[in-house]
């Protein structure tokens, strides 16, 4: 029988990559997860301007809402998968004995989370916004406010999914719990594409997202992986 | 094998373990030292899960301390998961994922480079060859476990907490894994196991240890 070598050990670094790559490949191999969120977003976002007819004036200035909304709602869909297939097959177990700190490999899940579910949201919200009538000037704020939002959203979203873990109706549960988080996020994120809109500069609201993203990155994963504790306890 | 020769003392003292309301046991101690392998008997549900799930850090006694090396595990937390190889009832395998990526990816939990080379070696040793590449959803309840406990060959743990590492295990399997296990003892391993098969074994040392309810 093959015989136990002595492997050299691994950087943290290493581990915490392997463990974001693996989510993605195993997300890659089950792709109609991935697309339904993103296409949920195309969908609900485009049918806005179908519903509520041609007048250039009235698009563009619900357009931040619109969009930020429907972000909003399909990274929340995707929040229950965020550890429920690692908790039912036993790797969840094995993540909180492995050689990392739980906190870190809560929080490179949750940034392969962000990477399947909020990064394309981020890439194709320009094109979205252009059936609302935006100038390009908003459309790069969009886009930003987007990439720094939708961060934040995960990373909260983390914790509800944390806490849900194992539970029946853990999707309703996720929204009742998580969506008072997120209106800080919707507040500022929209906020600073409305202004852009309206002549403003979104400087303000796009650093108090950003505030929310660093507070958020400090607590989020320090309660998700406590929450992850509890539950498998 | 230099890394077992090390001297290691896993030692439980004064430990109550509770599942919701109800009690399981209380002031259970115990000790061991390289070569000791620790074989939990018990009926159904009296306690022998819950007991290696505190031994691992994975859920909390209700009074007592768990010491790996003189230190308390609460304390070494990830010094003592780098040392510690556990394979619960799930077998930890993604259905998504081939044997050899499941490997991998446990390899690297556990910290340490995994060599593709020398996971084909040992999933063909364990009767594996033909579906290692597979995704792990067409393998079946015993072939799930042995790529599972192919980490055994495949780690270097100088504990190994194992529980029910015999069920859905063919004859030849379950003979490969006995070996490897006073192996592994015999070397200076420590182990931990329950199982309700009546087990001889070529071991250094020994200890049953009967859970009642």
């Amino acid at each position: 029988m093959a015989s136990i070598q002595q492997g050299s050990r691994l950087s943290t670094f290493a581990v915490l990559y392997r463990i974001l790559a693996r989510d993605i490949l195993v997300a890659m191999r089950r792709q109609s997860d991935v697309a339904a969120v993103f296409f949920f977003f195309v969908i609900a976002a485009s049918l806005f301007p179908l519903g509520s007819g041609a007048d250039p004036k009235l698009l563009s200035s619900m357009a931040p809402s619109v969009l930020w909304v429907t972000a909003l709602l399909s990274c929340m869909l995707s929040l229950s998968r965020l550890f429920a297939s690692d908790f039912s097959d036993g790797t969840l177990e094995q993540m909180l004995i492995s050689s990392q700190p739980l906190i870190l490999v809560v929080l490179a899940k949750t940034f392969a989370h962000w990477i399947l579910s909020g990064l394309p949201l981020v890439i194709i919200a320009p094109f979205i916004g252009l059936q609302f009538n935006l100038a390009s000037e908003s459309l790069q704020v969009l886009a930003l406010s987007l990439f720094i939002g939708t961060l934040a959203l995960s990373l909260i979203g983390s914790v509800g999914a944390a806490l849900t873990l194992g539970l029946r109706g853990a999707g309703v549960l996720i929204a009742i719990l998580v969506l008072p988080l997120y209106i800080p996020v919707l507040v500022f994120g929209a906020g600073a594409v409305t202004a852009t809109t309206i002549g403003m500069s979104p400087q303000g609201a796009l650093s108090l997202l950003g505030a929310i993203l660093a507070l958020s990155l400090v607590f989020a994963p320090l309660a998700a992986s406590i929450a992850l504790k509890i539950a498998l306890e | 094998m230099g890394f077992l020769n090390q001297s290691r003392q896993l030692v439980a003292d004064n430990l109550s373990i509770a599942r919701g309301d109800r009690l399981l046991f209380k002031y259970l101690s115990f000790s061991l030292d390289n070569g000791s392998v620790l074989h939990l008997e018990g009926q159904n549900g009296s306690g022998k899960t819950s007991l290696l799930r505190t031994i691992c850090g994975l859920s909390k006694p209700l009074e007592g301390t768990i010491s790996w090396c003189g230190d308390s595990t609460d304390v070494l937390a990830e010094d003592f998961f780098q040392q510690l190889l556990y394979i619960g009832h799930l077998p930890g395998i993604k259905e998504e994922l081939s044997a050899i990526e499941n490997l991998e990816f446990s390899l690297t939990l556990a910290g340490l480079k995994s060599e593709q080379a020398s996971i084909r070696n040992v999933l063909e040793e364990l009767g594996l060859k033909r579906c290692m590449d597979l995704p792990s959803r067409y393998l079946s309840q015993g072939q799930k476990k042995r790529v599972a406990l192919a980490r055994l060959w495949l780690q270097t743990s100088p504990l190994w907490v194992l529980d029910e590492p015999f069920t859905a295990l063919d004859v030849s399997a379950v003979d490969m894994l006995k070996q490897r296990v006073e192996d592994f003892a015999s070397q200076g391993g420590i182990v931990i196991m329950t199982t309700h098969q009546a087990l001889q074994m070529q071991v250094p040392d020994l200890v049953r240890l009967r859970l009642n309810s």
